[in-house]
């Protein structure tokens, strides 16, 4: 397992200079001034001949992508135009409530998914099975920014149970150990502080897992009619299994493959979609982050939070292939 | 690396097994085709269904809720939400025909020379998949659109682009299992060219996976455009768009709600539609591409 897991990340390399390429050459592309950026209208023409010095900008393209590679390898990815902060820094901030809001939007989708899906097929053709399929089908088609704009209407104003957007109530302060507010909560122990995030965490988390949650419900549903016909279960029942434990035990656990798969094809729209969730419910997030700096033009911003997302992203899949291997003895990655 | 498009294609079904009574015989299909048709329709019909000017402003009729005169209200500057939602069928249509052919025709492209004429175009043309598929899709999206400038069209082309390394995965793996088919050897050894095997041989046996993939991304293609427009990549004002629409419903969420309700709906419907008819079609011509996304 070391072996497979070393090699795996020995091949992430290759993926994430090629990401880097890609994303400093096409920075280049944009039409704009970095220098002038920084300055503003003030600048002069020597100022500006300064700045470019600083920064780099007057030496050929690819000496400046050698030195952008050596700054990244160092974990400094300059400085951001619009806040003068390091990019790094920002990024420090951002990253922790974006996962937070992945991870629970991720545990919300596997685990109401795989629940609507098994029942589904311990039920075939029943009420609960093409009611909760034809939700299904809505739920993969709705598209999230609309999901959050409709749960915060009604969640949110209508019946006033939940917050309208951030990521904590405004007038508590913490101890950032973390920088997300729920574990950082739990590991004070501060229960004000995690009822405060659970609030604010929900509807952003059902948002954006909705269509995860759909899809893995579906999934779910057809891998266990098949399981659910095969040999060994009848064997399970014919020596006097209670039903509970045939399902829970000897079918869910071959019913969980596709669906790990289906959990790693689903994260690169997990991330997509952290970018509108955390857009429609104001949460300071990575994807917020990229919106507005793509926006503001704030190229080493942009560039930046897109190698970090694609690190994760690419790690995340790498999660997903472990998983996989735990879970299914017969695959063996040598 | 278990991203989206990893999908093997073993034996694609000929698309002539395909006849219009299966088809119809199939009732996932069916409702597609009918809400499909049905957002055609008020797509090419709009001057006539539509009963105000999507784009007038009137300043008297500001934020009227739905209504006998305004069926789903107006906005903030009194234009008439419906007209709107009508007309914005257009754009969503547009949207994932071009979205969606520009992905095909790129996708087709790389993925026939990858598959076919194998070795180092292969792996470069593969390895540079690989890099784009460790993108999240509207990061890259928001990346391309950054570089063209933000517009409708370059929202278009941008996701286009996005899904272009999905295609060409589906499309090697197809081109690699055609190639060594009996029929194609024959042609090779009764002298055809590359290029004749290409397209006499090869692509039209390939064309059920090009299909399937395409009816299953336009749905999703239409979304993530109108997501692009919600985040301000995309159309502009006042252009009747289902997404910048929501982006302005969604200040208006609790004075106003029907401005985000019903664009919102009509993205959903016109995406049920397309997922109905990709579900169908997959079901007749390839089975075992369910569960690709």
């Amino acid at each position: 397992m070391l072996k497979f897991i070393r090699r795996r990340l020995l091949q992430l390399a290759p993926v994430l200079l090629g990401v880097s390429v890609l994303v400093f050459f096409g920075m280049h592309l944009i039409p704009g001034d970095v220098a002038q950026l920084l300055l503003g209208d003030k600048g002069t023409e020597a100022d500006l001949q300064r700045i470019r010095h600083q920064l780099g900008l007057d030496r050929p393209v690819y000496v400046q992508y050698v030195r952008f590679l050596a700054g990244v390898l160092r974990g400094d990815f300059g400085i951001s135009i619009r806040t003068r902060q390091p990019v790094m820094w920002e990024i420090g901030q951002a990253l922790p409530v974006t996962v937070q809001l992945s991870l629970a939007a991720l545990a919300f989708a596997v685990v109401v998914g795989l629940l609507i899906g098994v029942l589904a097929a311990r039920y075939p053709r029943s009420a609960l099975d093409t009611g909760s399929m034809v939700g299904v089908l809505v739920g993969v088609s709705m598209p999230v920014f609309w999901t959050g704009i409709l749960l915060l209407l009604v969640f949110g104003g209508m019946l006033g149970w939940l917050p309208l957007g951030g990521i904590i109530d405004g007038s508590l302060e913490y101890r950032r150990i973390t920088g997300a507010p729920l574990l950082d909560g739990l590991v004070a122990g501060n229960w004000t502080i995690v009822r405060s995030s659970v609030r604010h965490l929900v509807l952003p988390a059902v948002a954006l897992g909705s269509t995860a949650m759909a899809a893995i419900a579906r999934m779910g549903r057809s891998t266990m009619l098949d399981v659910l016909g095969l040999d060994f279960i009848r064997t399970a029942r014919a020596k006097g299994l209670a039903e509970r434990r045939v399902v829970s035990r000897h079918a869910l656990r071959n019913a969980l493959l596709p669906v790990v798969t289906l959990v790693g094809l689903q994260l690169g729209l997990l991330l997509s979609g952290a970018v509108l969730t955390e857009t429609i419910f104001a949460l300071p997030g990575l994807g917020r982050l990229a919106i507005t700096s793509v926006l503001a033009r704030d190229y080493p911003m942009v560039q930046g939070v897109v190698l970090i997302a694609a690190a994760v992203f690419v790690v995340a899949n790498l999660l997903v292939d472990v998983l996989y291997v735990y879970l299914d003895p017969r695959i063996r990655y040598e | 690396m278990a991203t989206a498009g990893t999908v093997v294609l073993r034996t694609p079904r000929r698309l002539a097994a395909l006849s219009w009574r299966r088809l119809f015989a199939h009732s996932s299909f069916v409702a597609g085709a009918a809400i499909v048709a049905g957002v055609i329709a008020a797509a090419v019909f709009a001057p006539a269904l539509a009963p105000f000017d999507p784009v007038e402003q009137a300043f008297t009729n500001q934020l009227l809720a739905p209504s006998r005169a305004h069926l789903f209200g107006t906005d903030e500057f009194g234009r008439d939400i419906f007209s709107r939602v009508i007309y914005g069928a257009r754009i969503a249509l547009v949207v994932g025909v071009v979205a969606d052919g520009i992905a095909a025709l790129l996708g087709v492209i790389l993925g026939v020379i990858s598959g076919y004429f194998g070795r180092r175009v292969d792996a470069v043309i593969m390895r540079t998949v690989d890099v784009l598929l460790a993108f999240p899709y509207l990061l890259l999206a928001m990346i391309v659109v950054a570089i063209l400038g933000p517009s409708l069209t370059n929202a278009m082309i941008a996701i286009g682009i996005v899904y272009t390394p999905q295609f060409a995965r589906v499309v090697r793996g197809a081109v690699l299992q055609v190639k060594e088919e009996y029929f194609v050897e024959a042609a090779r050894a009764i002298g055809a060219g590359s290029v004749r095997l290409l397209a006499r041989h090869v692509l039209p046996n390939i064309l059920s996976p090009i299909i399937v993939m395409a009816t299953l991304t336009v749905g999703f293609m239409i979304v993530e455009t109108a997501g692009l427009s919600f985040l301000g990549l995309g159309a502009s004002p006042p252009t009747p768009e289902w997404g910048s629409m929501l982006a302005t419903g969604r200040s208006f969420m609790l004075t106003a709600p029907w401005i985000a309700t019903f664009p919102g709906l009509a993205i959903l419907v016109t995406v049920v539609g397309f997922n109905l008819i990709g579900d169908g079609l997959r079901d007749l011509l390839d089975p075992r591409l369910r569960g690709a996304r």
